[in-house]
């Protein structure tokens, strides 16, 4: 019907008189221009949304579903030789706060969150009533504690994923260890050296969330979090448990000020040990004192003592001066070098070479130190590592004091002998005694687990000065040496005395340095144990007192420890029969 | 000509249906992956505070007093170990 009727009405249309009309050509060219102008608009706009400012764009509605999720990755352990732990990250929690919308808690809900995160309601109203947006209520929280806060779904409080170290072995490895700050970072000890190493980093992924929340899909490619890497100590928990708890027992016998032990495996150059005193617990840190938190046995040096007089006598046997049965004069008990004197503290007549480690003669020494020129003092000392940093990385560690030798007087030379007017620390001290242990040679100190032994080290004896000093430092241990008390049921072991007095501003003070070191077993040396304590304060003050019950202690039970088999004859019942080990 | 284009139409359905079962599917399975991932971390973490609290129970200073006090343990005298039989090393 319509279709019909449109030719007639067309026909109307085309004849009416409006169309008759003409138009004014300017009129339909504006309105044309006016349609371009729109839509050249609308294109502009167009490729304004599309080309120019498309990031941004894509940028916001992927904002709408897309999240970055940060995966975190947990710092690495420090586990002992035998996978004991002794730092190890867990996860906690640290709650807090947009004060301005937490200000909206009822009374009731205020009360619950102090209640839950042990705060008292004063401490909580004051942290709330700060100004700043944002505010710790508390860190560390127990992730138990902090999914009972989320359940209470409190406005303006949220929480935040961190991590808590702790030290399980406490005080007993605090200054080998040492320990993190809040944010993770090391602040002391392995935990400093090995920062970057245990240090874990974050990965992130991007996914789709829906409207609930739920992760639906990953997009692109995530990073994987990579976990700090675990660091394994050459430390033995056990040994290190041994030498602690002895330190710690004859620290509070002799009322001593401080005290430090070190064991070193000679045969790889690892520290089995290494204990101080006064030490603190790194778990709980709230009154610490610098005393504390000192690594005495590596950042502390003193003046060593009679335990330097084997490495003279060792100088004399490898030059050729002596051997072990010369005699040295030590009558009458003093030496005059230049306007000072040398004197033992007990006078000695003639004593072989080996007599005066045996009874630590402080004027056999000097007669033989001033039988040799200087230059070859210093470079021995020199060559076990005196004057040196030990490079075992921890952190401020310190090379003691050698002066050069072009200074020296004789009696410099001289009491240097006998271990004044040069400075080491213990662990110095006990590695250099490694030289006696092995075939006369130096290795460098290991603080991480060594994979194999170390086969040869810098020469600085011969082989055979090395037995001749072993056998000289067993002698000590008898009866008639300074330190029967060092010997060690059922092993055969050896070590030097030292009692030294204490530099006290320039002047030697009536303070002394009680110290220990020796070798275990002499048949075939494992281990060197070298103790140290500071101002024994109960009267008695000589190493073969102080500090030798300590080194029977530690080595004994260290070498039981460590399976070593017994080289020397046990005292029994039954007497008569040898036992059948070498 | 026309029978084709419904036969096609059919199939471009059906296919357009699967998409949305498979695509509702995989997510459901991808859910499920994340929750077991979850549990995966939680059972870690959980692995973590056991380790240190057995660390805890089994410092040395606590074994020697249970060993001394409970067990009342004590170190062997000198009597009480005997030499090995000769030839045994």
């Amino acid at each position: 019907m319509v279709v019909r009727r449109r030719p007639s009405r067309s026909h109307r249309f085309a004849e009416s008189p409006v169309l008759q009309l003409a138009l004014q050509g300017w009129r339909s060219r504006t309105v044309g221009l006016l349609l371009m102008a729109a839509f050249l608009l609308l294109v502009g706009r167009g490729f304004y949304l599309q080309v120019i400012n498309n990031d941004f764009l894509q940028e916001k509605g992927d904002s709408r579903y897309l999240r970055d999720i940060e995966i975190s990755a947990s710092r690495g352990k420090v586990i002992d030789r035998h996978g004991d732990m002794l730092a190890v990250s867990t996860p906690m929690r640290s709650v807090w706060a947009i004060p301005a919308d937490a200000r909206a808690m009822s009374g009731e809900q205020k009360k619950l969150l102090a209640d839950l995160v042990a705060l008292k309601l004063r401490e909580l109203d004051g942290k709330l009533a700060s100004e700043k947006g944002f505010v710790f209520i508390k860190r560390q929280v127990p992730p138990q504690v902090a999914d009972q806060v989320s359940q209470l779904k409190l406005p303006g409080i949220h929480q935040e994923r961190e991590y808590r170290r702790f030290y399980p072995a406490g005080e007993m490895t605090a200054h080998l260890v040492g320990f993190t700050g809040v944010d993770d970072k090391g602040l002391e000890g392995v935990e400093l050296a090995f920062q970057h190493a245990l240090l874990g980093r974050a990965g992130a992924r991007t996914v789709i969330r829906d409207r609930r929340g739920n992760i639906v899909e990953d997009v692109g490619a995530t990073r994987p979090p990579q976990d700090g890497k675990d660091i394994t100590l050459a430390i033995d928990s056990k040994v290190q448990y041994l030498a602690y708890s002895q330190l710690k027992a004859a620290v509070s016998e002799h009322k001593a000020k401080a005290g430090g032990v070190v064991v070193i495996d000679t045969r790889t150059g690892e520290i089995l040990a290494l204990a101080n005193l006064p030490t603190y617990n790194p778990n709980n840190r709230d009154s610490l004192t610098g005393a504390q938190l000192r690594n005495r046995a590596v950042t502390d040096t003193f003046e060593p003592g009679s335990t330097l007089k084997p490495f003279t006598i060792a100088l004399a046997l490898d030059k050729g001066k002596v051997r072990y049965d010369s005699i040295v004069d030590c009558a009458p008990g003093r030496l005059s070098i230049g306007r000072a004197t040398v004197s033992d503290a007990h006078p000695h007549g003639k004593l072989t070479v080996a007599q005066v480690i045996q009874k630590s003669s402080n004027v056999g020494s000097s007669k033989l130190a001033l039988s040799m020129p200087p230059r070859e003092m210093w470079e021995m000392f020199d060559g076990i590592g005196f004057g040196q940093v030990p490079q075992l990385g921890f952190p401020g560690e310190v090379s003691g004091r050698l002066r050069p030798w072009k200074n020296w007087k004789p009696i410099e030379q001289a009491t240097m002998s006998y271990g004044h007017g040069i400075s080491v620390s213990l662990v110095q001290l006990a590695r250099a005694y490694s030289v006696f242990a092995r075939d006369g040679d130096l290795v460098p100190l290991s603080l991480l687990k060594a994979e194999a032994p170390l086969l040869r080290g810098a020469p600085v004896f011969s082989p055979q000065t090395a037995r001749e000093v072993r056998a000289m430092l067993e002698m000590v241990v008898s009866k008639e040496g300074t330190a029967p008390k060092a010997a060690v049921l059922g092993y055969r072991v050896g070590g030097k005395t030292g009692t030294a007095h204490k530099l006290e501003a320039g002047a030697y003070a009536n303070k002394y340095v009680s110290s220990f070191v020796g070798i275990g077993p002499i048949s075939e040396p494992r281990l060197v144990v070298a103790v140290m304590i500071d101002e024994p304060g109960s009267g008695r003050y000589y190493g073969g007192d102080i500090a030798a019950p300590v080194f029977a202690q530690v080595m004994g039970g260290a070498l039981r420890t460590l399976g070593v088999l017994p080289d020397a004859p046990m005292v029994t019942a039954d007497a008569g029969r040898r036992p059948g080990v070498m | 000509m026309f029978r084709l284009n419904i036969a096609l139409l059919l199939v471009v359905v059906s296919c357009a249906l699967a998409v949305v079962t498979s695509q509702h599917r995989g997510r459901k399975l991808f859910q499920a992956l994340e929750g077991e991932q979850e549990r995966a971390r939680q059972l870690e973490v959980e692995f973590g505070q056991l380790q240190i609290e057995m660390s805890t129970w089994a410092t040395h200073p606590r074994i020697e007093k249970v060993a001394r006090e409970r067990l009342q343990m004590v170190m062997p005298s000198n009597a009480a170990r005997p030499p090995l039989p000769a030839g045994v090393r």
